[in-house]
């Protein structure tokens, strides 16, 4: 009887544990189910991020002119300079999928502040997200996936996706109607999530962010890419850095209340402030082949004191599945990117 | 008045390190696994995570500071010589853990080149280079060495309860809060 009480406290103990690591249920997404998914959609390829997969890393520094200090105590916004190194991808889970006219750009940036901190922030060149949970984002994953009979994905289950997610299908009508740039160096890069700002004084904002380019908009059909090899975009980002430092204005957008910060679909009112918090500038491209940056993870949630996360559910779905990620691949073979050393030095 | 003399009792010191220890211990381990299966939750849990562990880390130096300037209640008679010996081994595994595993996490925050950020603007500087294959290693060795304590933790709480309940020999008493004489009264 004492004996059988011993192993019911000592079972029961184990069983919290198991509960709570997820064993008990297996059919729940987790971080593990997310990057499984990624690698059966994209094939596996070791070594290389689960998503954002194509890229190439930058240098370079940005500009704080002061302006962001009302809202954020976060010493980025201190008048002056901090070092940043970036990286600028395609979306998707293909290392050497050739450049292509619609697939989604990024950029993530990490801010080196001075007193050890860091910020770091991936940007798309979309104006919201598709999706506004981590199941939306698993289901369009297994939607969105190549149907191995055709090498296309299955448009049946692409509108049985849009049919469960609306919000989804609205996002994608937004996305659509959006101009698209015709290279990296003129996208405009937008956070997609809300965060919250805190000031000096304890007032806390919710905002979104963008890098606006400097480099004058030019619409994609201008451009007719596609005719100079699997990597056109590079080549032009490339060529870009080295006849020039590109350049971004940190846009901060200020929500009101009542504004959606949860729900990454949603656009935001288009007359909210903005505030323009200083110049971004990339100076400097080289390889992951080379670069240190290959190994960082680009977790939204690597924040100074000062930016905080909102409610929105992507943020800790986005960290917690980025670590997966990023401990699968720091442990792997590295493959060269295919975007080069060779490349990148010309 | 703080410590009892009564030579059958851990110091007053010793079982209050004792089970502040099992409690965030414990907390921890559930913590770090539910951060395995969590996606909604990772962040919150994380953030408890980094600054509990260095306090275990804290807590751990002062315990042992304490354990190697205390003595010892003798191991009751019902404890047969290899059950000391595993008592014994058992003890220095968990105080090896309790250094080992916040150390081990440090390491690999560091190796992965991760900010080390405890509350606010307060960080801790980076004990190893940042080195992928490194990072890999220790962030493995971590879930094990987490498993491996959460093990012996159970055999702990197992042989303990065993002692108590079955053999009546009152062993918990040695580590309970309240003093033993007042008990035994």
């Amino acid at each position: 009887m004492r004996l059988t009480a011993i192993g019911v406290v000592l079972a029961g103990i184990a069983g919290l544990f198991a509960y709570a690591g997820g064993w008990l249920t297996p059919q729940t997404l987790s971080p593990t189910s997310m990057i499984n998914t990624f690698e059966q959609v994209n094939a596996p390829h070791p070594g290389f991020r689960r998503n954002h997969a194509k890229g190439v890393c930058v240098t370079g520094h940005f500009d704080s002119n002061g302006n962001g200090v009302a809202l954020s105590k976060a010493s980025v916004f201190l008048p002056g300079r901090v070092p940043i190194i970036g990286r600028f991808a395609l979306a998707g889970g293909q290392p050497y999928v050739a450049d292509a006219p619609q697939t989604v750009r990024s950029m993530a940036i990490l801010f080196k502040l001075p007193n050890g901190e860091e910020w770091r922030t991936g940007m798309n060149n979309i104006p919201v997200f598709v999706v506004n949970t981590a199941q939306g984002f698993y289901d369009q994953l297994l939607a969105s996936a190549s149907d191995p009979a055709t090498g296309k994905p299955d448009p049946a289950a692409m509108n049985a996706f849009l049919a469960k997610h609306p919000a989804s299908a609205r996002a994608i009508r937004l996305i659509r109607s959006h101009p698209v740039s015709s290279g990296f160096a003129n996208s405009t890069y937008n956070s997609l999530n809300a965060f919250r700002f805190i000031s000096v004084q304890g007032a806390v904002v919710p905002v979104r962010w963008s890098m606006a380019p400097v480099q004058p908009f030019e619409p994609l059909d201008a451009a007719h890419p596609g005719q100079a090899g699997k990597n056109y975009w590079f080549d032009a980002l490339i060529a870009g850095i080295h006849a020039n430092p590109l350049q971004w204005h940190l846009i901060i957008t200020v929500g009101q209340p009542g504004d959606p910060t949860a729900d990454a679909t949603l656009p935001w009112p288009p007359d909210r402030q903005q505030v323009d918090a200083g110049t971004l500038t990339i100076d400097h491209v080289e390889s992951e082949d080379t670069s240190p940056t290959r190994d960082i993870n680009f977790d939204p949630l690597v924040l100074p004191n000062g930016i905080a996360a909102s409610d929105d559910p992507l943020l800790s779905a986005r960290s917690a599945a980025y670590s997966q990620s990023f401990t699968r691949r720091e442990g792997e073979h590295k493959d060269p990117s295919a975007v080069s050393a060779a490349e990148t030095g010309k | 008045m703080a410590t009892t003399d009564n030579p059958t009792q851990f110091a007053l010191l010793s079982r209050i390190l004792h089970w502040l220890m099992a409690a965030m211990l414990l907390t921890m381990l559930l913590i770090g696994v539910s951060m395995i299966s969590s996606l909604g939750n990772y962040d919150r849990l994380i953030a408890i995570h980094r600054p509990l562990g260095i306090m275990i880390l804290i807590l751990a130096a002062i315990r042992l500071a304490n354990r190697m300037f205390t003595t010892l209640p003798p191991f009751p008679p019902t404890m047969s010589r290899p059950e000391r010996f595993v008592a014994t081994a058992s003890e220095r595994l968990l105080y090896t853990l309790m250094f080992a595993l916040p150390l081990v996490g440090w390491g690999m925050l560091s190796a992965g080149h991760y900010p080390i950020v405890m509350y606010g603007p307060l960080h801790l500087p980076p004990i190893l280079p940042a080195n992928p294959a490194l990072y890999a290693v220790l962030r493995q060795a971590h879930t094990l060495l987490a498993y491996l304590l959460f093990m012996t933790f159970l055999a702990h709480l197992g042989a303990v309860l065993f002692h108590t309940l079955i053999l009546r020999d009152r062993l918990l008493k040695r580590m309970a809060l309240s003093s033993i004489r007042r008990w035994s009264s």
